[in-house]
């Protein structure tokens, strides 16, 4: 009787989460993968995978894991050092919260403002301008969408490395150099290796995002630009052929899934 | 040493001012008479009164507040009850299915949860607006929700459950009196992050949001499409005073939780 009821009330924790993951986490998978198999007019076909292999959509696809990956590193290699240099900072859980700051003005926004910096007349070409390079076309490039891109991003990516390099014991170093270790053997053999967990947690925190990312495209590289994310956009809302916007959609999660696979689950929470 | 030093905080400050720059850049150019982001004519407050007096504006910032206020109570209720399910159920496997389950949603792009959600409500018959945009936002912040709550159950010691119950505290009292109060800064961080996730995203909100209902993110969206107009600047410089005041309040839960949660990885 009391142990019926006590899994009752346990019972009772688990349905409205169930139902969240049944409507809101499988049934939206199930449907894009059913979706994916309809053409513009309602009809059951595969055409939408063969359209998927032709070369202009490989491409695209090349093109949206090339900027990922540019985006990615670029991240990473500014994030790094800045993860490690705030580790070794006074208040350091004070600069980390600084840094986190900017994600918390509305990501629209900080995209707008770039409008306004890399515009004609706006603060990159004056300093080009003094510069003596003169002014240059930055808007709707390749490097302004990716520049904005790492922008927006950095902060995703200290934030993972900069635990991980908390977490990593200093006994360890002070071993590493009493041992006659340089400082760069002792940052490529022993602080590095270490914190590769966070290296990849960060590196999946803006890798998958970036492939999708269709408002900076449309705003800053001005349709130049085509990511897989822009791509499913433009099939769901402009063109209304839903069926190769999902086929579209289920090879982005099949790229997710490889992802999420080899940098390992995600640490979170920590 | 010394140099290294210097040549350390250089780089820091660097990347502090990229980092802040625009945010400014877009402050400083909200007082600009001139009209435009760049030649700084006169100082003029025209552009917050333009904001004031936009009463399609205006409502837009209401129904972003209600959504996120509402979907983040929502989520959290549903969040703590499936942190809650995940922690009473023994075997692993379930364990670990209802926690990659749970996770599915937090790496998801954006995209492919907002093209998702809207095949799901066109087919549900859920009208595109208010309902559409709450529902998703909930759906988006359970998950986080639950990572918020579930390392602070996982904390607490499993002898506080079975001291209540050997001292014949009801399922109920066990709840209010035992569990809530010791994951309570789990909750507010939770309660926290899906506020600020449900008031920064755009992209899911962009798919189901349809005709005439429409958030801060997504108007934004459609105004610095047509190119720029200051009065974006100016709502820009009171948001960041409003999400300043949050921060402000989600630091001082989260150093009452001791340690400062991760911030996920979406947008």
């Amino acid at each position: 009787m009391m142990k019926a009821m006590k899994s009752n009330v346990r019972n009772a924790y688990l349905i409205p989460y169930a139902l969240w993951i049944i409507l809101f986490v499988v049934a939206p998978i199930l449907l894009i993968l059913y979706y994916s198999f309809f053409d513009i007019e309602g009809k059951w076909t595969f055409e939408n995978y063969e359209k998927f292999l032709t070369p202009i959509y490989l491409k695209m696809t090349l093109n949206s894991f090339w900027y990922a990956f540019l985006i990615t590193l670029f991240s990473l290699l500014v994030a790094y050092p800045t993860a490690y240099l705030l580790t070794k900072t006074k208040h350091k859980q004070l600069w980390l919260l600084l840094i986190i700051l900017p994600t918390w003005v509305n990501l629209l926004l900080k995209v707008y403002a770039f409008l306004g910096i890399f515009g004609t007349f706006g603060l990159a070409n004056a300093i080009l301008k003094t510069i003596g390079i003169g002014a240059k076309q930055i808007l709707f490039t390749d490097f302004s969408f990716i520049f904005v891109s790492v922008y927006i991003f950095i902060p995703f990516m200290v934030l993972p490395i900069f635990n991980a390099l908390e977490e990593l014991n200093p006994s360890l170093i002070d071993a590493a150099r009493d041992l006659g270790a340089s400082a760069w053997t002792t940052f490529r053999r022993v602080v590095f290796p270490l914190t590769l967990s966070g290296v990849k947690a960060g590196c999946q925190a803006v890798f998958i995002p970036s492939l999708s990312l269709f408002m900076i495209t449309r705003l800053i590289a001005g349709n130049r630009v085509i990511t897989l994310g822009t791509a499913i956009e433009e099939h769901f809302l402009v063109t209304q052929d839903w069926g190769m916007g999902a086929t579209i959609a289920v090879f982005l999660m099949l790229a997710m899934a490889v992802i999420v696979g080899m940098t390992g689950s995600r640490k979170r929470g920590k | 040493m010394k140099k290294h030093r210097t040549w350390a905080n250089l780089y820091l400050i660097v990347v502090f001012i990229i980092l802040y720059m625009p945010i400014f850049y877009l402050m400083y150019y909200s007082f600009n008479s001139g009209g435009t982001m760049h030649n700084f004519k006169t100082f003029t407050w025209e552009w917050y009164q333009e904001v004031f007096h936009d009463d399609r504006l205006l409502i837009i910032v209401l129904n972003t507040l209600v959504i996120a206020l509402l979907s983040a109570a929502i989520s959290t209720v549903v969040g703590v009850m499936g942190a809650l399910a995940i922690y009473y159920v023994k075997t692993w496997r379930v364990k670990n299915a209802l926690l990659a389950l749970n996770n599915v949603l937090i790496v998801s792009p954006d995209v492919i949860i907002g093209a998702s959600f809207l095949i799901l409500f066109t087919i549900a018959g859920v009208k595109l607006g208010f309902i559409s945009v709450l529902l998703s936002h909930i759906a988006f912040s359970v998950p986080i929700v639950v990572l918020m709550v579930l390392p602070k159950l996982e904390e607490m010691s499993p002898t506080l459950i079975d001291a209540a119950r050997d001292l014949g505290a009801s399922q109920w009292h066990m709840l209010s009196k035992v569990i809530l109060p010791f994951i309570t800064p789990g909750v507010f961080a939770g309660f926290f992050m899906a506020l600020t996730y449900s008031l920064d995203d755009f992209a899911v909100t962009f798919f189901v949001t349809g005709n005439g209902f429409s958030t801060l993110s997504v108007e934004i969206y459609s105004r610095a499409r047509q190119g720029i107009s200051l009065s974006i600047n100016a709502l820009s410089t009171l948001l960041f005073l409003f999400t300043a005041l949050l921060v402000v309040g989600y630091y001082f839960i989260s150093q009452k939780s001791s340690r400062l949660y991760g911030i996920g990885g979406r947008k």
